[in-house]
């Protein structure tokens, strides 16, 4: 039986990035539905888990844990001798140069592209309707992110370093989201930030979620 | 012998010390005194007793949207931090890097037992700044930082950002009531992280929200009263006075 359970839903961003983490580490978890719909999220016993109404949480035994980027980072940390390598092996100055690209995910890229993904597509399926305002200036300073991330990119082959590690892993929601809408071409027009797109989305790992997403 | 010592031996009095200044890299801090995510840094350069030279970057003149401080920081923000030929920005990659460089030193800010209880507190961490941070950054824009510049809060924006932080601090009273300090017993990088937009908010009327609530005002209390954070609020101990001309 899995000791590792999570209580999300393969729609959410946050859920997608900690299974992702898991896939890649080739370890067995059960994923516990979470209604969404009913607001299970937002009552007990979801709330003894997370108590900021949100999915995902996470336990492993007797540790339980929110906040996606946390739980990726304990994941990658407690099982690092497992599976693929999600942090740069090295010493502290090679870790802190991971931990400044997570925190750009967090800081610089997700605030803009998380609403973005929410207009775009998520507004449309539950009934409401994209504000092309909202989307104008979120992609304006999307593309300003990404210029910086083109930069970066020539001359670095992942974010942190030379290879995927978690700083790359945490867009994975967003730009799964966003490739299938016409925010694409900010990705596509920039060929370093679009050869990186391709390579860490055609990770088997990924196919796993977005598998999960179809059932 | 090492190298230190060599360099004594080899150079004339006035080449040494550049030549010590270059090899006992010492740190230096890109940014402005009064700024959240600087304050953040220093505060704990400050807990490590660590010493490190301040370089002012102008905000007001819109320096740090240009070159050359763009390559330090595409991102073109404040606190930028070098140790040696390493460069290092956004506030809590850097103040994460001194806590782990110097886990033995000064004020013990993480919580490495094991893996289980750094997860715990990289969690808080990410509360911080994703549940705290966005309404409490926000109220200090509109409050502090914008009367500065002449410009008018925005009461709307006060009011909606006030009801979001309510419910983050409802669930930090709580937490507080188990736990001395949000991710464990003891004071951590956690509870730093939050002092700057926390001490810029206690002079506003959003104050309330932190005194009305018995625990938080108890954690508010024991945290802005440490004297690592009095010293890097201090613009002439840790700023000025430690600049060279």
């Amino acid at each position: 039986m899995a000791t590792i359970k999570v209580h999300g839903v393969p729609m959410s961003t946050a859920t997608m990035r900690v299974l992702a983490a898991l896939y890649e580490k080739d370890l067995q978890f059960e994923l516990i539905p979470v209604d969404m719909r009913a607001g299970a999220h937002k009552q007990e016993p979801h709330l003894s888990l997370n108590p900021f109404g949100q999915i995902p949480a996470l336990e492993d035994g007797d540790l339980s844990l929110f906040e996606s980027r946390a739980i990726t980072q304990y994941i990658a940390e407690e099982y690092s001798e497992k599976g693929e390598k999600l942090l740069c092996p090295g010493c502290k100055k090679v870790k802190a140069t991971t931990n400044v690209w997570i925190q750009v995910e967090g800081q610089q890229f997700d605030p803009n592209a998380s609403k973005l993904a929410f207009e775009r597509v998520f507004k449309g399926m539950f009934g409401m309707t994209t504000d092309p305002a909202a989307v104008q200036e979120l992609e304006g300073k999307l593309q300003k992110v990404l210029d910086i991330y083109e930069a970066r990119l020539s001359k670095s082959d992942f974010l942190a370093c030379d290879c995927f590690t978690l700083a790359d892993l945490h867009h994975l929601p967003a730009i799964h989201y966003l490739m299938g809408t016409d925010s694409k071409v900010l990705f596509d027009s920039r060929p370093k930030v679009s050869e990186w797109v391709k390579k860490i989305t055609a990770r088997p790992a990924w196919a796993k979620v977005i598998d999960l997403q179809k059932q | 012998m090492d190298c230190l010592q060599m360099v004594f031996k080899l150079l004339p009095n006035w080449k040494r010390e550049a030549e010590v200044k270059k090899l006992v890299a010492g740190y230096k801090v890109h940014g402005d005194p009064f700024s959240t995510n600087t304050r953040r840094v220093l505060a704990v350069l400050h807990e490590k007793g660590l010493s490190y030279e301040p370089i002012t970057v102008k905000l007001q003149t819109d320096e740090h949207k240009r070159e050359p401080f763009l390559s330090l920081n595409p991102f073109g923000q404040v606190p930028v931090f070098e140790d040696g030929n390493v460069k290092l920005y956004e506030s809590r990659a850097i103040t994460q890097y001194i806590a782990y460089v110097h886990s033995s030193r000064g004020t013990q800010l993480l919580n490495l037992r094991s893996h289980e209880t750094m997860a715990t507190l990289t969690m808080w961490m990410e509360i911080e700044a994703h549940q705290f941070d966005p309404p409490a950054s926000k109220l200090t824009w509109e409050q502090v930082i914008k009367p500065i510049y002449g410009l008018e809060t925005d009461q709307t924006i006060v009011k909606e950002n006030e009801a979001i932080l309510e419910k983050v601090l409802n669930v930090y009273e709580k937490r507080l009531e188990e736990s001395r300090f949000l991710a464990c017993n003891s004071f951590t990088l956690v509870d730093l992280h939050h002092l700057p937009n926390i001490q810029y908010l206690l002079g506003t009327p959003t104050k309330i929200l932190f005194e009305k609530r018995t625990k938080v005002r108890k954690w508010v209390d024991e945290i802005t009263s440490r004297e690592a954070w009095k010293m890097a609020c201090d613009q002439e101990k840790s700023w000025s006075n430690k600049q060279r001309n």
